[in-house]
């Protein structure tokens, strides 16, 4: 009944986005967008330090140069050398791996259970969606950090366990973007005519549905991803995440920390690696937040 | 024209920026309108009618701005005025009432407050808070709201749709405003509503002598009915204004005639004579085609017209028209053909057929959540009855029309029917298999033979599918074919829709919709269905789309057989289209029977406002509206005996309220439940009620 007063043309870019092109036009949007640009060049210039770090540092991260402690940022040192005379730019160089290893797979596990969960129960409804996102609802009231230090008390420090937080804390997060959007889709009638002609669960799920998710979980993905470089790098410092003498970013800081008034650039190459990389991502998400869910800007 | 005018809008152009530059939405429109003179305003979505309204206001939001021409009110030309003035303005002289009325109340504000607080900006002396609100109630009362008081107590979400809408005009009418602005005042409303706020608002504009309005609608009728003289718009261009009468009576521009024939009259049958759409759609803002903005739908466009814009020619001093060619449409160049007289399908008398579809008692209560007090009070659940006992035959090859306002059930109805809600209690038969409640438990046999087309062709289509996977998918789950086979089968499906096997390849998005509801119907047709439900399939169209997807409709079921279900609120297309008709109100029908009977007298009192709320175009006759009162009620308070009574306008007495009604058959399979004996109701309603 309710006929559209506004006109056709003007504004309904965000109502009928999404199809053909999106992508292309969101990738465009970004680098017109300096602030996104910006975003996407920091995390480009981490990628790349992350896939050829051991070619480009020039000594290994457990390097103990002799008689080379705290020496100042130079020629041979770009960031200076540590307490244990180990030079801090392969080590910031090298640690991006790690982090990029931790953080990114923490992340990808979590966005595929997430989706996984979201799609099946907000889709069926009933009692296992009020169940699961109750419950979810409990864990998230706990904040994120000290969830994980208790997890990491029970399950000791590891690799492992530092993915296991990330997993579990970031879950149910992507669950709730997840299930917003299947709410919405749902009641839509192209959903309505799938089952009409008795598709299965999974092809109204994975074909019908998925795609309209998968601009919110891009940019929600992108977003727990510098969240859990966040946290990985925080639990590193509070000596509870990566064991040493892995050249971790956090757990770098935590060991600079006392040397800060002899050698300040110990501690601020690697810190300032952590935060330049999470305001990258930042920008980054921001910029495909706009393009995708905007209509394209 | 008259010397002095209310409004004076000269070769306007209003424009939005946007990526790619301006895109002007009005362009070169000039109007008049003097005082005490309701001008219409028609057009299409599109069409540019409300950005013509709020640059009346000069209230265009960001990025919009007046690129060329003036707007004078009362002379003072409003793009002169400071934003101080301007605020004065909108204070004291111009009001403007619009669509959606929720939107437009503050919902944490108390109606007669916020009534109050636009006669305190807009007086013209300082008084009182007590005086405004004083005031506040008398334009309450003014507007024939029943319980004032109650009323200006109230917060918006409180009241129904309609008396959110006159409290919205009561607002608009205080201290006289030199100008109103009705922006489709009564589209969001259902039909009785409608016709109750149209009769209130043709009483208001009558009243005064001096006060000028400008009444924007998509529906002809209305404008008809309510305006004395029309503007009739076209992508932003002013293509023809008159006399209303003598507009309708002889349109001179092709869109006008166009949109005039796209209508569904009284006593035209899709059996005796097609609708005649408009063919294509509007164009959009940003590829205007060159020339007459009209050529590329106009069936008298010339090589001129393609290249050259026609000028704005007055062929009387009251009329003005911009078409090369008004003169050969004034002697019916577009004049309809006549009417065939052959019965394009033989119409089978309803006995005649055996039932595809046949319900019996069926019922759908939605449980309403009990909280932990009712529950410690021990009060019994309640429900929603949303559909409360229905019985109904549908013979194969006809086409039953549920007619109910919103509210009345006719959705979940349907939805019960195809499966996508579970039906609490009843039967119903497919032929002579017994359908499940739910769509889950049925076989895929059985969901091939019934298909669903939705009232809403932007979500009816995955936005991220092209259609060609749209088409492809139920003929490959329900008909059984191959991919390949399912790829050969769309182009043949888009063609049996008029449209072209290209649309394989494109998205939802890329298409009008109209393209989109005629993709949606090939869906439901793809693995041919012995039955389609249409939930008011057509009533997000435009008129002159609307028209062309009806005549297909008509074309597929004379084609395939194919039985329809077709709900709507829409007594003028179900006359068109349908050949049953069952009136439903509050999950019971009231009134059934072949269409030619059932809208004919003896009518139920219900089915009685409903026609008389139909606006007619001259020069049929215009109707009298019935009011009805208040709103339909709430369906988990169902009124009891009849549950008509609360609002009838015969009612009777006790026994309406006490006794069921009983069904009265008027023969040949017509009934009504009623307790005035059909004689008598034939005598009540004169023979021009009829549809």
């Amino acid at each position: 009944m309710a006929l559209e007063t506004v006109e056709r043309g003007i504004g309904d870019g965000a109502l009928t986005g999404g199809a053909p092109g999106a992508w292309q036009r969101a990738l465009r949007a970004i680098w017109g967008r300096p602030t996104s640009a910006i975003g996407a060049a920091i995390v480009l210039l981490f990628v790349a330090l992350a896939l050829f770090g051991p070619l480009i540092a020039p000594y290994r991260a457990t390097d103990q140069l002799p008689g080379a402690r705290w020496l100042p940022p130079s020629r041979e040192h770009f960031f200076g050398t540590d307490r244990l005379g180990r030079d801090v730019f392969s080590r910031v160089v090298l640690g991006t791996r790690d982090i990029f290893a931790l953080a990114g797979a923490g992340t990808l596990v979590a966005v595929a259970l997430g989706t996984g969960i979201g799609l099946v129960t907000a889709y069926r409804g009933g009692w296992v969606e009020e169940l699961t996102f109750r419950s979810f609802d409990g864990l998230l009231a706990i904040p994120a950090l000290l969830l994980a230090l208790m997890l990491l008390g029970t399950v000791g420090p590891s690799r492992q366990s530092v993915l296991l937080v990330i997993v579990l804390v970031y879950t149910p997060i992507v669950a709730r973007v997840v299930r917003s959007v299947v709410l919405a889709i749902k009641p839509r009638g192209f959903i309505e005519a799938a089952r009409m002609r008795g598709e299965t669960l999974g092809y109204i799920l994975g074909r019908e549905i998925l795609p309209s998710v998968l601009p919110a979980l891009t940019v929600e993905a992108a977003l727990r991803f510098s969240y859990a470089i966040f946290l990985v790098a925080s639990l590193g410092f509070l000596g509870v995440g990566v064991q040493p003498p892995a050249p971790d970013w956090g757990l770098m800081v935590l060991e600079a920390r006392n040397d800060v008034a002899l050698a300040p650039w110990s501690l601020y190459f690697p810190a300032g690696s952590i935060a330049l990389l999470v305001v990258g991502v930042n920008l980054l998400a921001d910029g495909l937040r706009r393009a995708l869910q905007h209509g394209g800007g | 024209m008259q010397g002095v005018s209310i409004l004076e809008i000269d070769n306007l152009t209003v424009g939005y920026r946007g990526a790619e530059g301006w895109r002007d939405a009005v362009r070169d429109v000039t109007l008049r309108v003097a005082p005490g003179e309701r001008l219409g305003v028609v057009g299409e979505s599109g069409s540019g009618k409300s950005t013509l309204a709020l640059a009346t206001l000069r209230f265009l939001g960001a990025g919009g701005a007046i690129r060329a021409g003036t707007v004078r009110l009362r002379g003072v030309d409003l793009a002169t005025l400071s934003p101080g003035a301007l605020r004065a303005i909108w204070a004291r002289d111009v009001r403007l009432v619009p669509q959606n009325p929720l939107a437009a109340l503050n919902p944490s504000l108390r109606i007669g407050d916020q009534v109050a607080e636009a006669i305190l900006q807009g007086a013209a002396r300082t008084i009182t808070p007590t005086e405004a609100r004083r005031q506040a109630l008398d334009l309450l009362r003014l507007v024939r709201l029943a319980d004032p008081e109650r009323v200006a107590g109230g917060y918006p979400h409180e009241l129904s749709g309609g008396m959110q809408q006159r409290a919205l005009i009561a607002m608009a009418l205080h201290g006289d405003p030199a100008l109103l602005i009705l922006d489709e005042p009564t589209t969001s409303l259902d039909v009785t509503t409608e016709a109750a706020i149209l009769t209130l608002l043709a009483d208001l504009t009558n009243k005064s002598g001096e006060r000028a309005t400008l009444f924007i609608s998509h529906n002809l009728g209305i404008v008809a009915r309510m305006c004395d003289r029309v503007a009739v718009l076209y992508a932003g261009e002013l293509v023809e204004t008159g006399p209303t009468a003598a507009l309708f009576a002889t349109p001179l521009h092709p869109y006008t005639v166009g949109l005039i024939d796209s209508l569904p009259r009284p006593g035209m049958r899709h059996t005796l004579r097609p609708l005649r759409p408009i063919p294509g759609a509007i164009p959009r803002l940003d590829d205007l085609p060159r020339g007459c903005v009209f050529h590329p739908r106009c069936p008298l466009a010339l090589d001129r017209c393609r290249t050259e814009r026609p000028p704005l020619e007055a062929p009387t001093p009251d009329r003005q028209v911009r078409c090369f060619r008004w003169r050969e449409v004034e002697r019916g160049a577009l004049a309809s053909a006549e009417e065939t007289g052959a019965i394009l399908l033989s119409e089978l008398s309803p006995s005649a057929v055996e039932p595809v579809l046949s319900l019996s008692g069926v019922e759908k209560l939605f449980p309403l959540r009990r909280g932990l007090g009712d529950r410690l009070a021990r009060r019994p659940p309640r429900a929603v009855r949303a559909v409360d006992g229905v019985d109904l035959r549908l013979g194969r090859g006809r086409t039953l029309g549920v007619v109910g306002e919103s509210g009345s059930g006719k959705t979940t109805l349907a939805r019960c029917v195809v499966g996508l809600e579970e039906r609490t209690r009843g039967e119903i038969n497919l032929v002579d298999v017994p359908l499940a409640p739910g769509l889950e438990q049925r076989a895929p046999a059985v969901l091939r033979r019934i298909q669903m087309v939705f009232q809403n062709p932007q979500e009816a289509l995955n936005p991220y599918l092209t259609i060609g996977e749209a088409l492809r998918r139920p003929l490959m789950r329900l008909g059984r074919l191959t991919r390949a086979e399912a790829d050969r089968r769309v182009a043949r499906l888009l063609d049996a829709v008029k449209l072209d096997p290209g649309y394989a390849a494109r998205y939802p998005a890329q298409l009008s919709g109209g393209e989109r509801q005629r993709v949606a119907i090939a869906r439901a047709f793809a693995a041919e269905p012995d039955l389609v439900l249409l939930d008011e399939s057509v009533s997000a169209l435009d008129v002159s789309v609307q028209a062309a997807v009806l005549n297909l409709l008509s074309e597929l079921r004379r084609r395939n057989g194919t039985t329809y279900l077709f709900i709507t609120h829409d007594l003028g297309v179900v006359s068109y289209l349908a050949d049953d008709v069952a009136v439903i109100y509050l999950g019971q029908v009231l009134e059934e029977g072949p269409v030619e009977a059932v809208l004919q007298p003896p009518l139920h009192p219900y089915t009685e406002a409903l026609l008389s709320a139909l606006p007619t175009l001259p020069p049929d006759p215009p109707r009298t509206p019935i009011a009805l009162e208040g709103d339909i009620p709430a369906p988990t308070a169902i009124p009891s005996g009849c549950r008509f009574h609360t609002r009838c306008h015969r009612f009777l007495g006790p026994i309406c309220a006490q006794e069921e009604p009983p069904w009265r058959d008027a023969g040949n399979g017509h009934r009504i439940r009623c307790h005035i004996p059909l004689e008598e109701l034939s005598g009540l309603q004169g023979s021009d009620v009829g549809f």
